[in-house]
């Protein structure tokens, strides 16, 4: 139950989030220091989940081949590879650093 | 649902204002410049229908099949079928839906889980705004359109220099992404219990990986970088302490703090044309900084 709680929550919160923006009068958010905000908001979030999906395990931080995988898929944007390419990568390099025993 | 597109109404004239960049970043972001500077739009328009629809499907094919990976990882995190697909068909903005699973798989509440995806989300209201102007939409369809307003559809709309390729991008890219989304949720979410142990096919390096294409190109100056670096420390230093989800919101407050901290920078004698955050630099010369 609690999971469809979290869903109907995150679902009316971010649709809310995507209409405000086409709705208020555009000088609204206009201001150069929320406008800024707004923009490292997301890296901060995305970089914390991106390390804490990486090396989290419970409340453990743990090394394994998770690790490897993004590794690879940073190589894989560097290298400029597509969105897809870059998921694919993560999740081949995984599981063959698991196949092998890491 | 999915059929209900928003169909441009003919006899806008072309020539609307070119974006100042393409880019779901430069979406969010705008450079220091005004929003909107006059430009070259009636330079002959490579942007052709067949040119637009082909961007947008490209992306929209691309990013939808990567909602099988979704699909996987929410079912791994122990969803059922219906809650996995409730989340692409209603709250459609992939970040976000990674983020929820990822919190709940991880023992968080319910609340701490809905908050990290909706400040996640929060960067598609800066998306709408830019797009509300290029758009133009009737209200009547405003609300339809509105839940297609996310990083992709954004990024290839703002690439459009007339009127109609941004609606029609805007368009295509939603209508292929929302179906392909849909489907490869449904997909992923079946395939899971197929596949079984989901970690021993790697498919939990997905959601990371995830996130870490999304971040990749919006870290471009040290400020962003800086950021992310606080948000790194912040995130892993906490998650042994606070509970599941807790440590993320508190992590999303490296923004405010490097902003802060370079206000500090700015005010503090040094020339404004310096973007620095780090202190790292602070020793060299200013013309060094850029």
């Amino acid at each position: 139950m609690s999971v469809w709680i979290a869903i109907a929550l995150t679902a009316a919160g971010c649709y809310l989030a995507k209409l405000v923006g086409l709705l208020v009068p555009a000088h609204t958010l206009e201001r150069p220091s929320v406008q800024r905000l707004a923009a490292l908001l997301p890296v901060a979030l995305l970089a914390s989940l991106t390390a804490q999906q990486t090396f989290g395990d419970g409340h453990a931080l743990v090394l394994d081949a998770r690790a490897a995988g993004v590794a690879a898929a940073g190589l894989a944007l560097v290298l400029r590879a597509p969105f897809l390419v870059v998921v694919g990568v993560a999740v081949a390099v995984t599981a063959g650093v698991r196949a092998l025993g890491g | 649902m999915a059929e209900q597109t928003a169909p441009a109404p003919p006899g806008t004239p072309p020539g609307a204002p070119p974006g100042d960049g393409p880019g779901p970043t430069a979406a969010a972001a705008p450079p220091h410049g005004p929003a909107h500077r006059p430009g070259p739009a009636e330079a002959a328009a490579p942007g052709s229908d067949a040119a637009v629809v082909r961007d947008a499907l490209g992306v929209g094919v691309a990013v939808g099949l990567s909602g099988f990976a979704f699909g996987v990882t929410s079912a791994g995190a122990g969803l059922s079928v219906l809650q996995t697909c409730a989340l692409s068909l209603l709250v459609f903005t992939g970040a976000s839906q990674f983020a929820l699973v990822g919190a709940l798989a991880a023992g968080g509440n319910p609340l701490t889980a809905a908050a990290g995806a909706f400040f996640l989300g929060v960067r598609n209201a800066f998306y709408g705004l830019r797009l509300s102007q290029l758009l133009a939409l009737p209200r009547s369809v405003t609300p339809l359109a509105a839940h297609w307003v996310i990083d992709e559809t954004t990024a290839v709309a703002l690439a459009q220099r007339s009127r109609r390729g941004v609606r029609l991008g805007f368009t295509v890219t939603g209508l292929t992404l929302y179906v392909l989304w849909n489907l490869t949720t449904l997909l992923g979410a079946l395939g899971a219990e197929a596949l079984g142990d989901t970690g021993a096919w790697g498919l939990d390096a997905a959601g990371p990986a995830v996130f870490l294409a999304l971040l990749a190109p919006m870290l471009r100056t040290a400020t962003e970088r800086a950021v992310a670096a606080l948000a790194v420390l912040l995130g892993l230093g906490l998650l042994p302490v606070l509970p599941a989800g807790v440590p993320v919101l508190v992590a999303g407050l490296a923004a405010p703090a490097v902003l802060w901290l370079k206000g500090r920078a700015l005010g503090s004698g040094r020339p404004p044309a310096s973007g620095r955050a780090d202190g790292a630099t602070s020793a060299t010369t200013p013309e060094e900084d850029r």
